[in-house]
């Protein structure tokens, strides 16, 4: 039973957070290469911050019903604005003279994007996805009011019938959930610490 | 007067000073020199309280400095670091009140102490009082870094290479208006520097240290005639005396580097470098580095329209002068209508160089005590 | 859509008006007490930054509980009392201003602060006159973002039934009533999107202007 809802938001935070990552890096990929529309992308990931969990979830709930796919949604919009924000700060920060250098050696546009900017970027990128994959953790409790199961769902039961034991358990799987998220993503940051090579050179 | 007795200094195990003693007169501009890690910074900083001494001690008038309150310490000894260290969030006159008011200073008195001391550098009261530091040039930023040192007439004043990180044209600038300030109010100053010009230029004596021990401790005039070690002959720069004023030419007595722009350049791309250089005026010249004359700050200012290129405003009646002209009659030339300094061209009207009063009198300097690498 | 919006008024005006009144008061008393802890214990901290790398990690985790399990969790101890809600919501603002006050001090140029005490500052001079000022630009932005969240995490306040926006919310979920989620949501949105205007004002009046980006 317990187990059942650790994976169920498990499993709701890993699909928002592939769809997180697909569209922060778009939204902040756009905002980068188009000046004009960043601070519309960045004023609308951060008005969606303002608006509370629970409202947003029951508005996204008029259109898709009690499911799973609302609170993926929820989870998803609610978690974009580390994403967009570190992507767009990440690919400012490159230094110019790589930036020109790049130019200089005749790369286009699109190569620059993937070959230079976008690694060197990276580190900066993979904060924002860390950031956003805890933030989800603790937004996917809110998915059970309305119908998204997981480790929410134990808890607000634990509180209605005031079991402490049960709401003890459930809090300490959610921050060891964290810690673990926290950690593991901590390492793959230091595997792929670009920031350590580029000193290097 | 201060007295360093037997001072020693050491971080955990790291004995950087181990038995320093020496003293410094009432009035006297003392230059602290040496390699770096030579502990010249430490033994300035000792002084002040900012490192603690751990063995020996130091007196400040007889009174062992340990013995005065820090804060009471620090309030009546003047203090400029590197990097210039003004407080960001305070304005001009709030950056120079810092000690008057902490010695709770009437109000007046302070506004007063102000006026006087940014008289006296030429920095107007109305123009720069409620600027911010980020609001000033760097030469103009460690002016004020001076008057606050200043503003509570202390009789004593420890500058850390506070001319550093300028330009060395700013900085010649600044030296001399340094060497003026303590010349009129005949402060103590201990001034740390690794630039054997500059302690040159600036010090009653030089105090040469390498490892935390004294090498030298002499007038300048002493140092350079009988350089008491092979390592500060290496800091003096090669000696020669066969020199003779009338041989020198422009070439000898001139700055090579000096700050220039196209005749296409645009005039707020000008202004922006005078501003960054802390210049009122630039050498303008073509594609091929020749001469085409002056462009000053006034010119823009009053004539200059914004996107505009420079070359309408550029000055061609200022008189120029050969590379292998006789030094003296660039030198009266300089002195005809107190110029700031003197254009020298090479024979294809290259730009080589620029005469100042302060380039030609370390050439000068340099002639009587020795060539330093100027 | 006219109709809906004053049939809404008409029928929940008065409700709406307290709800706003009571969200706000949530808001405004737990982030003035997480404030004022927040900015001592920041001061505190900066002073001995080896406290720091063991404190910020275990307040990371803290943060890392939903807010409505804190606030399940002090409603069993407590019960239905504002003072739950407050104490829940007050522990949340801590963490952003606690942090931004430690990161704001501790990034004080160090040459700023021996030139200070060159000047014969002593230690609380120093941080009264040079060092908060200095940091005083991160702490309002920490501010800013405690109060977003504040104004966001106190809907729960209406899950133990203590009312605010939170109401209309709860309520329109259960009753599958759009417009009371809407007349929950939008004006909370609103709220946040306010005060976060009204501190960007503050902030700008906070930095002393040596330091504003712009000219």
């Amino acid at each position: 039973m317990e187990t059942e809802a650790v994976m169920q938001h498990l499993g709701l935070v890993c699909v928002s957070f592939i769809f997180t990552a697909i569209f922060g890096l778009l939204l902040g990929i756009i905002g980068y290469n188009f000046k004009r529309t960043r601070f519309i992308i960045l004023w609308f990931v951060d008005i969606l911050q303002t608006i509370p969990v629970l409202a947003l979830l029951g508005i996204i709930m008029i259109f898709f019903g009690a499911t799973f796919r609302t609170v993926v949604i929820g989870i998803v919009l609610y978690s974009l604005l580390p994403v967009v924000r570190n992507t767009i700060v990440g690919l400012e920060q490159i230094d110019p003279a790589i930036r020109e250098a790049a130019i200089g050696m005749g790369m286009t546009k699109r190569q620059r994007l993937y070959k230079i900017e976008f690694p060197l970027a990276f580190p900066i990128i993979f904060t924002g996805l860390k950031i956003s994959v805890i933030t989800s953790i603790g937004i996917a409790v809110f998915g059970a009011v309305v119908g998204g199961g997981g480790l929410g769902y134990t808890i607000n039961r634990a509180i209605m019938i005031q079991d402490g034991n049960t709401l003890f358990k459930a809090t300490l799987a959610l921050v060891l959930m964290s810690l673990a998220f926290d950690l593991i993503m901590g390492l793959i940051e230091k595997k792929l610490d670009y920031s350590k090579r580029r000193g290097s050179v | 007067m201060i007295e360093f007795k037997n001072v020693k200094k050491a971080y955990q195990d790291n004995v950087v000073i181990e038995d320093l003693s020496f003293t410094i007169n009432d009035g006297e501009f003392v230059c602290i020199i040496g390699p770096s890690g030579c502990g010249k910074t430490t033994t300035l900083k000792m002084i002040n309280r900012l490192h603690k001494v751990n063995g020996g001690e130091i007196l400040i008038d007889g009174t062992n400095i340990n013995d005065i309150d820090v804060n009471e310490l620090r309030k009546s000894i003047g203090y400029v670091i590197q990097h210039i260290g003004l407080f960001p969030n305070m304005n001009v006159k709030q950056n120079i009140s810092v000690v008057p008011t902490l010695l709770k200073w009437s109000k007046d008195k302070i506004d007063l102490r102000i006026k006087e001391l940014m008289k006296m550098i030429n920095m107007p009261f109305d123009e720069f009082a409620y600027k911010y530091p980020n609001e000033l040039s760097g030469g103009q930023q460690q002016r004020v870094g001076v008057l606050r040192a200043l503003a509570a007439n202390p009789n004593i004043i420890l500058m850390d290479e506070p001319f550093g990180a300028l330009d060395p044209i700013t900085r010649d600038v600044l030296q001399d208006e340094l060497r003026n300030i303590h010349d009129q109010l005949k402060k103590t100053i201990i001034f740390v520097t690794h630039d054997m010009d500059e302690a040159v230029k600036m010090a009653d004596r030089i105090l040469f240290l390498d490892g935390g021990k004294i090498l030298q401790y002499a007038t300048p005039e002493e140092m350079l005639k009988n350089p008491g070690t092979p390592l500060i002959r290496e800091f003096l720069g090669k000696i020669s005396y066969d020199y003779n004023a009338s041989d020198l030419t422009c070439e000898d007595v001139m700055r090579k580097r000096v700050y220039t722009v196209y005749n296409k350049e645009r005039t707020l791309k000008c202004t922006s470098i005078m501003k960054q250089r802390d210049v009122a005026s630039l050498v303008v010249v073509d594609h091929n580095n020749r001469y085409l004359g002056i462009i000053r700050i006034e010119d823009i200012k009053s004539e200059g329209v914004p996107g505009e290129t420079i070359e309408k405003l550029i000055r061609k009646e200022d008189i120029t002068v050969l590379i292998n002209s006789n030094a003296r009659d660039a030198f009266s030339e300089l002195e005809k209508d107190n110029k700031e300094y003197l254009v020298v061209l090479k024979r294809d009207r290259q730009v080589a160089g620029i005469i100042t009063r302060s380039s030609m009198a370390k050439a000068l300097a340099s002639l009587i005590w020795g060539e330093n690498d100027v | 859509m006219f109709k809906a919006l004053s049939d809404f008024f008409d029928s929940y005006g008065n409700m709406l008006i307290s709800s706003i009144f009571i969200h706000l008061k949530f808001v405004f008393i737990s982030v003035a007490i997480g404030f004022i802890i927040a900015f001592i214990l920041g001061i505190l901290l900066s002073r001995v930054p080896k406290l720091s790398v063991i404190l910020i990690p275990i307040l990371s985790i803290f943060q890392t509980i939903p807010g409505l399990v804190f606030i399940g969790v002090l409603f069993l101890y407590l019960g239905i009392k504002d003072i739950t809600v407050i104490i829940a919501l007050a522990i949340y603002a801590i963490f952003p201003i606690l942090k931004n006050t430690y990161v704001g001090l501790i990034s004080v140029d160090k040459k700023i602060i021996e030139a200070a005490q060159g000047c014969g500052m002593n230690p609380f001079q120093v941080l009264w006159k040079i060092e908060i000022p200095l940091a005083m630009p991160s702490i309002i932005s920490g501010l800013r973002m405690s109060t977003i969240y504040t104004v966001s995490w106190a809907v729960l306040a209406a899950m133990i039934g203590l009312g605010g926006l939170g109401e209309f919310v709860y309520r329109g979920i259960e009753t599958n009533n759009t417009t009371l989620i809407l007349g929950g949501a939008i004006p909370s949105a609103i709220i946040a999107i306010l005060l976060g205007y009204l501190i960007d004002k503050v902030q700008y009046h906070f930095t002393p202007r040596g330091l504003r980006k712009e000219p």
